[in-house]
C-alpha cells in the first residue's frame, strides 16, 4: 500500500505503517514524487485541472462541489498575491476524518497543497486547524518543519523558480469557521462571521486576494490523482462520484472509527465494517453526512449506497461523510433537542433568521422533550425552520433547519406522542 | 506582562502572515497569553492588542467570539466535556453526571478551592473516540469511563 501503487486507500494508507506521520515514511513510499514531477517537468496547470475534472473528485468537506471546476475559477494568471487555504476546521458533529489525515498522513496534505499552489499560482498557503485538536495541530506543525527542512516547502523548490510557503493557523472554538468565508475572516484575526457572496473567494478571498479553499481530504487526494491519473481515481468510485472516501462512523456501533471505502459502497457493508449495531440492537435511524444532513430511517438507509448521488436521492446529503448511527433505544426528540442546542450555541449572530430562529427551535424542542409541548408546536417548528432556510448569508441557517424538518418528517409520531402524553414512547 | 518565552511564541505566529497583517496572529497570541496567565483579563487582551498594533476592541471581539478563550477566571484545571449527539449516544451524559457528582459543581462552575472548572463543550471533531474531554483546552482525553475520569481528576492537582 503506498502512493506508488493504486489502492482504494487514497488518504489512509499510512495508518498501518510504523511512524505514519513522518516524512521518512511518506517519502519511502513514493511521497512528494508527484510534486517533484509537476514542478521539475513544468506540467501545465491546465493539464492538472483536466485530470481533476476527469477524476470527478468532489469536495470532501460537505458541499461536494467538483474540485477541478473550483480550481478553474481561480484567476491563475492574476499577477498579484494569491492563496491556497485548507479547511481542517472539522467541527461538524460526527466528523473526525481530517483529524486522522493530519495525524497519520500530514505530508500527503502538504504535498497536495503545494501542488495546488503550483497550479493556482499561489506562493503561500494556510491550513486552518480546528481549535479543540491542539495536539494534532502540533503534529502538523512538526510535519511542516520537516517538509521545509527537506526542501519540499520554501523558495526555489527542486531548483526551479517555484516557491511555496505553508503555515498552520489554529482555531479556538467556533463551528462557524468551517464556513469558508468565516474561516478567511478568522485567519485575518477577526470574529468568524461569514461574508456575503458574491464576490466569491476565487476573486476576493484572504486579504482580499484570489483564494481557493478546499477541505483536508480533498487536497490530500490531489497527489494520488496526479500520480495515478484522474481516470484511475474515477474508477475507484462510480461515475460523478470519483474515488474512495473516508467515512467517520460514530454512535451506536460496536467499532466506531474511520473507514475509507470506494464511493458507491453499500451502507450495509460500511455498517458491517464498523462492527454492526451495538448489543445486537435494531437500527433505527442514521444521519449519513454530519449533523446538518437530514436524518434517514433505517429502511431507507439500508437501501442506500455511500455516494453523493444515492444519498441525495434518498433525501439527505453525503456531506462530510459523517455517519451517526442510532439504535432503537434513541428518543428522537431528545436527539433533536441536543442538535438544536448546538446550532443555537454556534450561530454567529449575524443574520436575524438564524440568530433568533435557532433559539426558537431549541426552546420549542426542549419544551416538547420536557413534557410541556403544545399541540401547535410541530407546525411552529416547521414554520420557523422554513423561515431560516435560504434566508441567511451562510449555510449554517439551512444546516440548523434541516435536522428539525427531517426529524419531524420521519419521526413525527414520536414528537406527537411526547406532546400528547408528556413522555417518551421509546 | 508576558514572559519572554510567550513573546517569542507570539513572534513566531506573527511571522506566519504578511508583514502588514499582524492582526492575523491575534488568535495565536491570545491562546499563548491565556496559556501563560490562566485567563484573559481585560488588561491582558489590551496588551496583546498593543503588541500586534491593532485596536483593543478588535482583540476583545476575538476573545469573546471563540469559546476556548476564558474572559473570566477559571480553575487551575478546566475540564470541557463534549455532550453533542454522537458523544451523547456513546455515553457522554453519564460521564457528565459522574463529573458533576464527583466535583459537586455544574457546567460553567468552578470548585471552591479553585482547582477545577467544568464546562460543556461542542463538537471537538473526535466523535469516534467518544466520550471525550479537553483538559485546559489542549490535552484531549478519549474513551472516558467513570474510572478513567477518577484517575484523571486525581492526577490534576
Amino acid at each position: 500500500m503506498s502512493l506508488l501503487k493504486p489502492t482504494h486507500q487514497v488518504c489512509s494508507w499510512t495508518r498501518a505503517l510504523d511512524d505514519p506521520a513522518s516524512l521518512a515514511t511518506y517519502v519511502a513510499h513514493g511521497g512528494y514524487q508527484a510534486l517533484r514531477r509537476v514542478v521539475t517537468e513544468k506540467v501545465s496547470g491546465d493539464a492538472i485541472i483536466a485530470e481533476l475534472k476527469t477524476s470527478a473528485l468532489r469536495g470532501r468537506g460537505g458541499a461536494g462541489f467538483p474540485t477541478g471546476l473550483k480550481w478553474s475559477f481561480m484567476p491563475r494568471a492574476f499577477p498579484g498575491d494569491k492563496y491556497v487555504v485548507c479547511n481542517s476546521d472539522e467541527g461538524e458533529p460526527g466528523t473526525f476524518k481530517d483529524r486522522d489525515i493530519l495525524r497519520y498522513n500530514p505530508h500527503q496534505l502538504i504535498e497536495g497543497m503545494a501542488i495546488a499552489g503550483y497550479v493556482l499560482g499561489a506562493r503561500v498557503g494556510y491550513n486552518y486547524i480546528h481549535g479543540e485538536i491542539f495536539e494534532i495541530y502540533e503534529i502538523f506543525e512538526r510535519a511542516l518543519k520537516e517538509a521545509r527542512e527537506a526542501g519540499y516547502l520554501g523558495d526555489n523548490l527542486f531548483g526551479t523558480d517555484f516557491c511555496f510557503q505553508l503555515h498552520a493557523h489554529h482555531g479556538y472554538g467556533a463551528y462557524i469557521c468551517g464556513e469558508e468565508t468565516a474561516l478567511l475572516e478568522s485567519i485575518e484575526g477577526k470574529k468568524g462571521q461569514p461574508r456575503f457572496k458574491p464576490p466569491f473567494p476565487a476573486s476576493f478571498g484572504l486579504y482580499g486576494k484570489p483564494t481557493t479553499i478546499n477541505n483536508t481530504e480533498t487536497l490530500a487526494s490531489v497527489p494520488w490523482i496526479v500520480q495515478h491519473g484522474g481516470q484511475a481515481f474515477l474508477e475507484l468510485g462510480k461515475p460523478n462520484n470519483g474515488g474512495s472516501k473516508l467515512f467517520s462512523v460514530s454512535g451506536h456501533v460496536n467499532k466506531p472509527g474511520n473507514f475509507e471505502v470506494p464511493l458507491g459502497t453499500p451502507f450495509s457493508e460500511l455498517l458491517e465494517m464498523a462492527g454492526g449495531v451495538r448489543h445486537g440492537h435494531k437500527l433505527k435511524a442514521v444521519i449519513p453526512g454530519g449533523s446538518s444532513a437530514p436524518v434517514l430511517p433505517a429502511d431507507i438507509m439500508m437501501d442506500c449506497t455511500m455516494d453523493f448521488d444515492s444519498i441525495a436521492k434518498a433525501g439527505s446529503m453525503l456531506g462530510s461523510g459523517a455517519v451517526i448511527v442510532m439504535d432503537e433505544t434513541v428518543c428522537m426528540v431528545r436527539a433533536l433537542e441536543r442538535l438544536s442546542y448546538f446550532y443555537f450555541e454556534e450561530s454567529c449572530g449575524q443574520c436575524t433568521p438564524c440568530r433568533e430562529g435557532t433559539g426558537w427551535m431549541y426552546r420549542v424542542v426542549h419544551r416538547i422533550e420536557h413534557g410541556q409541548g403544545r399541540p401547535e408546536d410541530m407546525e411552529l417548528l416547521n414554520s420557523v425552520a422554513g423561515r431560516i432556510g435560504g434566508h441567511t448569508i451562510c449555510a449554517l441557517g439551512d444546516a440548523a433547519a434541516m435536522p428539525v424538518q427531517s426529524f419531524l418528517k420521519h419521526f413525527g409520531r414520536e414528537f406527537e406522542h411526547h406532546i400528547e402524553h408528556k413522555r417518551c414512547m421509546v | 506582562m508576558l514572559s519572554q518565552e510567550s513573546l517569542a511564541l507570539i513572534d513566531a505566529e506573527v511571522a506566519k502572515y504578511p508583514a502588514d497583517q499582524k492582526q492575523s496572529a491575534v488568535m495565536g497570541a491570545l491562546r499563548i497569553a491565556q496559556t501563560e496567565k490562566g485567563w484573559l483579563k481585560p488588561e491582558l487582551i489590551e496588551y496583546v492588542a498593543d503588541y500586534l498594533e491593532m485596536p483593543a476592541i478588535a482583540a476583545y471581539e476575538v476573545a469573546t467570539f471563540y469559546n476556548m478563550y476564558d474572559t473570566r477566571p477559571v480553575g487551575r484545571h478546566k475540564i470541557t466535556l463534549c455532550t453533542n449527539l454522537p458523544c451523547a449516544l456513546m455515553g457522554a451524559n453519564e460521564i457528565a453526571a459522574h463529573l458533576k457528582q464527583k466535583l459537586g459543581i455544574g457546567f460553567g462552575e468552578t470548585t471552591e478551592d479553585g482547582r477545577y472548572t467544568l464546562k460543556e463543550g461542542e463538537c471537538m471533531g473526535a466523535c469516534g473516540d467518544a466520550p471525550m474531554c479537553l483538559h485546559n483546552n489542549h490535552e484531549m482525553h478519549t474513551h472516558l469511563t467513570p474510572e478513567k475520569v477518577d484517575e484523571l481528576l486525581d492526577k490534576l492537582k
